[in-house]
């Protein structure tokens, strides 16, 4: 019952009218970014980082309205699959799938109200799964020592790739070039620069939310300035939408499935490296197994609406696990996320949930309220985002660019920052070009500095032994999870991940 | 081919790595494993895999025509140019600039480009500065 009396705590903080219209705002901007395509939930709170920042808000607030944003953006991603065919964010490519051809049916308005209801029901549920699962994981990483650490963000880096990328060699690269971002600056531990190359800037290294930005936003305005696809993906084509409440029936009908999906979902978004786009792609696949006997799926099955939703939002909070349990994010946005709380100064991991209790039920108590805030925000005034869809890109590109100039230069105030930020926007354009992955480059410099440390200390420790990283049961049993999560896509995952990457080319390095 | 090219650059870039790792100047006060480790073992698995990627390339990927390329390195320089100047003209002017720089080459007409140029950066200044209290950067004109 301890579990109830901090969620009690939680929501107390949590119901406090900043923290309300914080949530407000954040479900607010995520759903928009979230229908926008072009825009998904990673860069969508990497553009907004620096506004946390500026309205100098404290950790549990900035959290708040960030998470927001982000199972927001995770409701909004399903609006232009449905009506225009076009996933607004990677997560929501599956819901294109049955989405689209309902809406073709006429049946728009149906299916858009239940994929609002399949959301509500994976992120609802997996918001009670976070409360359970978190502080079991916490337990067991009470027992860590510096060298299951190591083994930890090994396993990290090592599963991450086998389902976000077609390669496992370009995984590797982007980890590695992560990493050996982070090492820029005075080495902590003796207080030598390294690899600054006598630029006073680098000694502190370099600003990972600068990083981010760079990778996730200013590369997007790239991809549209090559394509000069300015226009608006709706323009030219009406959006009829027409009642806007399911029949009863239908959500009946697919009830079964919302539960099953939100479970497997969940399991999807907690298991490192795997994310939104897998628990969207792996619920609808099982769903189509189980239950289309008719060979409906594909022709505007309402059950095949509700699976991907329902999959892709509950792996949204399962991701939140081991965020928030271990420090280790397991997906973009994750990650994203984490660079907030290292920004703010607090370290994600078992200690948060005893030395900043508040932080961490606040957080979970204003994921329920933003939830319920979405269901009611995204039924009813679904039209109003639904117009969102007909501002062109030639006038929102121009507008990400600057506010993400304006982010960066309101923390840092300095122009050298601002172009390394255009040097990281350059460098997401190229490799999103080629196809590797960025989500392991944001973790690698989000994580470089602590996993050397804890490399550092493990052999210190033990007085220069190198073998003291594989000497506990813990970490051999760590170390392989690692190793077979890199190899086993090299041997099976090739079929699974030619069919979920089907669709996609430069979206798939900022797959969530 | 170019996952070939980009396999030996990144080859190269591990190679610099290593030697820029190795030419680390110790400190006397050091710890058992010392600064130079942790980037020795990453310049050896940023090798490895620029190897694999070199030896083994995906499919080709679609490079824009030499046009759109010059559009994209244009908008670099832009951007360069708002970094460097943002402190000398302020950040009105130079954001509504650049703003309607980026508005005019994804399709804008002569019109709506400054409309969405102007908007942007008055739009930013107003939410940004006058809401939010974020200190911009103040050109000479005081904003």
């Amino acid at each position: 019952m301890e579990t109830f009396s901090s969620l009690a705590d939680g929501f107390a903080i949590a119901l406090t009218w900043q923290n309300l219209m914080l949530a407000l705002l954040g479900c607010f901007l995520g759903t928009i970014m979230g229908a926008l395509p072009g825009l998904g939930p990673s860069n969508g709170v990497a553009i907004l980082i620096p506004l946390a920042f500026t309205l100098g808000l404290g950790a549990t607030p900035s959290l708040i309205l960030l998470t927001s944003v982000y199972y927001g953006a995770m409701y909004g991603g399903r609006i232009s699959s449905i009506l225009l065919n076009i996933p607004g964010d990677e997560p929501a490519m599956m819901t294109c799938l049955d989405g689209h051809p309902m809406a073709k049916k006429g049946l728009a308005g149906e299916a858009l109200s239940l994929s609002g209801i399949a959301s509500f029901v994976g992120a609802f549920l997996a918001t009670w799964g976070l409360i359970f699962l978190a502080p079991q994981l916490v337990k067991i990483a009470l027992l860590f020592g510096p060298a299951e650490y190591f083994a930890l963000f090994a396993l990290a880096f090592m599963t991450l790739g086998g389902v976000s990328s077609t390669n496992q060699a370009k995984s590797a690269f982007a980890a590695a070039l992560g990493l050996g971002l982070a090492t820029i600056g005075v080495d902590t531990q003796t207080g030598v620069p390294r690899f600054t190359f006598g630029e006073v800037h680098l000694y502190d290294g370099l600003d990972f939310l600068v990083a981010i930005v760079g990778l996730f936003a200013l590369s997007e305005v790239f991809i549209f300035l090559e394509h000069r696809h300015g226009g608006s993906d709706a323009e030219g084509r009406k959006l009829k939408i027409g009642r806007l409440y399911p029949p009863m029936s239908m959500v009946k009908q697919c009830t079964p499935t919302m539960l099953r999906t939100s479970f497997l979902g969940f399991l999807a978004g907690v298991l490192p490296g795997a994310g939104a786009s897998l628990g969207s792609f792996i619920s609808y696949s099982m769903e189509k197994r189980l239950v289309d006997k008719e060979n409906t799926f594909g022709t505007g099955d309402p059950r095949g609406v509700a699976a991907p939703e329902a999959g892709n939002n509950a792996a949204a909070g399962g991701a939140l696990v081991p965020m928030l349990a271990l420090g280790v994010p397991g997906s973009g946005t994750t990650a994203v996320l984490l660079a907030v709380l290292l920004a703010l100064n607090i370290t994600p991991g078992p200690l948060l949930f005893t030395q900043n209790p508040d932080v961490v039920w606040g957080l979970i108590a204003a994921l329920f309220i933003a939830n319920f805030m979405l269901l009611a925000m995204n039924i009813p005034m679904v039209g109003l985002f639904t117009r969102v869809l007909m501002v062109p890109s030639r006038i929102l590109m121009p507008v990400v660019a600057m506010v993400s100039f304006v982010g960066i230069y309101g923390i840092s105030g300095s122009s050298f920052d601002l172009l390394v930020m255009i040097g990281f926007g350059v460098m997401g354009w190229v490799l999103r070009k080629l196809d590797v992955p960025l989500v392991p480059i944001i973790l690698g410099t989000l994580l470089g500095n602590s996993m050397e440390n804890n490399l550092r200390r493990a052999v210190t420790i033990d007085n220069g032994n190198w073998w003291t990283l594989v000497d506990s049961p813990l970490a051999i049993g760590l170390w392989a999870i690692a190793i077979i999560g890199f190899v086993l896509p090299l041997i099976v995952g090739a079929r699974v991940k030619a069919k979920m990457h089907q669709r996609r080319d430069e979206e798939g390095a900022i797959s969530d | 081919m170019s996952d070939r090219i980009f396999g030996v650059v990144g080859l190269l870039l591990a190679i610099g790595f290593a030697f820029s790792a190795l030419a680390i100047e110790e400190s006397f006060l050091s710890d058992a494993v010392g600064p130079k480790a942790f980037p020795l073992i990453i310049a050896a698995i940023l090798g490895l895999s620029s190897i694999v990627i070199a030896i083994r390339p995906d499919a080709e990927p679609e490079w824009p025509a030499l046009g759109r390329l010059v559009e994209v390195g244009a908008a670099v320089v832009v951007m360069i140019f708002y970094a460097e100047l943002l402190p000398v003209v302020g950040f009105v002017i130079a954001t509504a600039f650049a703003a309607t720089y980026l508005a005019w080459r994804l399709g804008s007409g002569p019109i709506e480009c400054v409309i969405v140029g102007v908007g942007t950066s008055l739009g930013i200044y107003v939410i940004f500065h006058l809401v939010l209290g974020l200190s911009l950067a103040r050109g000479p004109l005081g904003f």
